[in-house]
């Protein structure tokens, strides 16, 4: 890729550098590893999301069902656990088979009957929310050995950090994701039909494959997310993580990743997700601001990333028009 | 001369389209290291039978054979697997990719089941060379020229393919130097012996690079012909299935009416540097300069389409502002921009709808135009510009350039402008098509009607105008009139501004 690609990924790390260091600057104790630790922790669920986000707007698409299917994936284990003796790792398999499966079922009828993946997505979002509702209206507690001993994982770092399994679940994810999108056909695929889906497929891209293979890793990842999230809270609520598809969409975009498709980096999305949960960490550090600021800080770096990524067109366009120019002189 | 077998034999093929005949029993044969021009006007059935021979049509009869074996591709990458490779004049290769990548997308070459980046710039920057290419694969498509996007695309389909290459109007958005480099392209894989299909609007294109030529009309063969053996206008006259009229020239204009339009220090800053300009009814000004001389900018800023930031404009003596088209068009103004495609046809939408378009919006949205009123006007064009289709109810992507065009010219005529301002009037259409519009022009200004016309081509400006604006780098730098026009002193026009 060409250093006008990676530009808004160089911004993005940027920000959150500055960021962080102002933060020190102001709370001293922000740089230590204890926040570093639950900065991942806290923020792995959301991390895990934002990935399967990235490969879907990296296509070109939008996939707003992600929420919903955490909390479908919560309750889900919830009830299995308290109802049945079937063991936690099975019902991980289980759930993974669910979400995989209904993310490629969205990607198929994206592909097959052409509609708009944002409808598709939508009916897929009240889908899973309502059979989460089905499973339980309250929240259903998950106690299992299995999970205390999962919990219990973690490595103490010096200044009493605890790095916890959930947060190298999502480094994890991260560095399998690169290596997909950027050493694989299936992710060379992800960028050609997002930047031109009918070009890609003149030039011999399967469509209806990685379509379905887009939205089933979107699905599976948010699946994965589920699991970490009732290891996270060691529950499952059928309300619980509303709105989270929009906080992945906002870390995606803030990462650098074209809301049009064909450009951007998994890597940015992880330092999006690192400046939100920092801004988090910061109120919290504050003491006196409301955490409504979360919001309004990510609504300003949104807007500030969608002037950035057209201001980058723009010079493009300036720069390729300047090269015909120049070409048609010489 | 004993011709080896032919690489390529379609026989007997027919396609029908509701209403209407594409093709009837056509035939097309093709020999190993021959560039072959298919030659037709707009409409003739090029475009059909490429696509019946590339599967991206299910034809309605007839063979194809490659290399002797019959073969019937289910859609065009069937038949770049089975050998057969096209380029189309918009290139068809991702932007957002590197060059490496677009070469090898689906084939990229693998180490350990992961992509092999640097095995595949090598190979990649080994490949172009053989296309007298010496680029980096590693940078985005998008960063290079169209020509050079255009030499990736001929790259990826011969690797792809390699028996047979088919060009679509490939120079349609080329310069004349990148027209030679593409030429040079196309020499060297005659030499290596691919069967190489041209298709283009540009006659001295055609006999400067091609061996034979198959010409169409109305979807029938009207005749294979060795091009050393042939002159154009023999090519000419099989196309259009009649003689075409001698040269123009340049006749004597009817006296010019009153003063129509008349600009002072017109302009605006980074588009177009501050010009006068006087037009009187029944007169055409010819805009003429090279690629990028402000031509465009010229007409675009006389209709409002950028506004202009300083000069004054009057309009019959009246002082008269205009900041967009729609004060244009309420002033009876009208514009057929450059490139119809993006700024002229709504695809979707009927002959009939495409060609009121204007005069509805006009009229106001509120106040829609009876339907048997809109069949009438649609009606009328279509047969005073001879515009061919099969129906007005047909969306008009599917009509050839040629005709497109000229429903385009509809849709402004059928506001009755005073003033129309034509961008590149005949680009991209045929010999035929083309006669017809200058035709038209000539008869819009001996109604009375006053024209601006934007055009590089300047044995057409010479044909026509009435007075010939030379532009230069966004500035006009001269004005011909009356015997001092032709394309010598448009040509002196230009370069003595290139001296000073």
């Amino acid at each position: 890729m060409s250093q006008s690609t990676k530009l808004p990924l160089y911004i993005t790390l940027a920000t959150f550098v500055l960021a962080f260091v102002l933060c020190a600057a102001q709370y001293p104790a922000m740089a230590s590893t204890r926040v570093v630790a639950n900065l991942l922790t806290d923020n792995a669920f959301l991390g895990i999301t934002a990935v399967g986000m990235t490969f879907v707007i990296l296509s070109g698409g939008i996939d707003l069902s992600v929420g919903s299917v955490i909390a479908f994936t919560g309750v889900f284990l919830a009830v299995i656990l308290r109802d049945t003796s079937i063991h936690p790792l099975v019902a991980f398999a289980l759930v993974l088979l669910i979400t995989t499966g209904f993310g490629a079922a969205m990607g198929g009828i994206i592909h097959y009957l052409e509609m708009p993946p944002f409808i598709v997505t939508l009916a897929g979002m009240f889908l899973m929310r309502g059979l989460a509702y089905v499973l339980s209206t309250e929240s259903v507690p998950i106690t299992h050995e299995f999970y205390d001993w999962l919990q219990s994982l973690y490595w103490k770092a010096p200044g009493g950090g605890r790095f916890r399994l959930t947060g190298a679940l999502m480094l994890l994810t991260y560095v399998a994701a690169m290596i997909v999108l950027h050493r694989t056909r299936f992710g060379q695929n992800v960028y050609a039909i997002g930047g031109s889906a009918q070009t890609a497929q003149l030039m011999g891209v399967p469509r209806a494959r990685t379509t379905i293979g887009i939205y089933a890793v979107s699905g599976g990842l948010a699946g994965l997310a589920g699991i970490v999230y009732t290891l996270y809270t060691s529950a499952g609520y059928s309300l619980a993580t509303v709105g989270v598809e929009l906080d992945a969409i906002a870390a995606v975009v803030i990462g650098g990743t074209l809301l049009s498709g064909g450009s951007g980096f998994v890597a940015g999305t992880f330092f999006g997700i690192l400046i939100m949960g920092l801004i988090q960490t910061y109120i919290v550090f504050d003491g006196t601001l409301s955490s409504w600021w979360t919001k309004i800080v990510i609504g300003g770096l949104l807007f500030a990333f969608i002037m950035l990524q057209k201001g980058l067109g723009w010079a493009t366009t300036a720069r390729i028009r300047l090269l015909t120019a120049s070409d048609a002189r010489s | 001369m004993a011709m080896p077998e032919p690489v390529l034999h379609a026989r007997g093929i027919s396609k029908f389209f509701p209403g209407a005949i594409a093709l009837d029993d056509v035939e097309l044969a093709l020999y190993p290291g021959e560039v072959h021009a298919l030659l037709g006007e707009n409409g003739a059935g090029k475009s059909t039978l490429i696509k019946c021979v590339t599967g991206a049509y299910s034809r309605d009869g007839g063979t194809i054979a490659l290399s002797g074996a019959e073969i019937d591709p289910r859609d065009p990458l069937d038949s770049q697997s089975l050998g057969i490779g096209t380029v189309y004049q918009e290139v068809n290769l991702l932007e957002n990719l590197t060059v490496a990548e677009n070469l090898f997308l689906g084939r990229q070459p693998m180490r350990w089941g992961m992509v092999d980046h640097r095995r595949m710039k090598r190979e990649a920057r080994d490949i172009l060379r053989d296309y007298g290419l010496d680029i980096d694969p590693g940078r985005l498509l998008s960063s290079y020229s169209i020509a050079i996007q255009q030499i990736v695309a001929i790259a990826r389909a011969v690797e792809l393919s390699g028996k047979v290459l088919i060009l679509d109007e490939p120079t349609a958005s080329l310069d004349h130097d990148e027209v030679q480099l593409l030429f040079s392209v196309i020499e060297r894989l005659k030499g290596r012996g691919l069967a190489i299909v041209f298709i283009t609007h540009f006659l001295d294109q055609v006999f400067a690079i091609s061996d034979r030529a198959t010409i169409l009309r109305n979807g029938r063969v009207v005749g294979t012909r060795r091009l050393a053996d042939v002159s154009q206008t023999e090519i000419v006259t099989l196309m259009l299935g009649r003689q075409l009229e001698a040269a123009t020239h340049h006749r004597a204009h009817s006296e010019p009416g009153e003063l129509l339009l008349s600009l002072k220090g017109f302009g605006k800053r980074g588009s177009i540097e501050p010009f006068d300009m006087e037009i009187r009814e029944g007169e055409v000004v010819g805009l003429a300069g090279l690629l990028g001389s402000g031509r465009s900018e010229t007409a675009n800023v006389v209709f409002g389409v950028v506004a202009a930031d300083q000069g004054t404009a009057e309009l019959r003596g009246r002082g008269l502002r205009i900041t967009n088209p729609r004060e244009a068009i309420r002033n009876r103004f009208a514009l057929c921009p450059e490139d119809r495609k993006t700024d002229g046809i709504v695809g979707d939408l009927s002959v009939r709808e495409n060609i009121i378009l204007s005069l509805q919006a006009r009229q106001g949205w509120h106040r829609p135009i009876p339907r048997a009123k809109a069949e009438e006007i649609a009606q009328h064009y279509v047969k005073a510009l001879d515009i061919r289709l099969a129906s007005l109810d047909m969306p008009i992507r599917l009509l050839s350039g040629g005709n497109q065009q000229k429903a385009l010219l509809a849709r402004w005529l059928a506001t009755e402008p005073e003033l129309l301002i034509l961008d590149e009037p005949t680009r991209g259409i045929d010999v035929g098509a083309h006669a017809e519009i200058i035709a038209l022009i000539e008869d819009l200004r001996e109604k009375g009607m006053a024209l601006i016309v934007a055009s590089s081509e300047m044995e057409e400006l010479v044909a026509y105008s009435s007075r010939i604006v030379v532009l230069r780098d966004r500035r006009q730098v001269g004005e011909l009139t009356g015997h001092e026009i032709s394309t010598k002193s448009i040509v002196e026009a230009i370069a003595a501004e290139d001296a000073a």
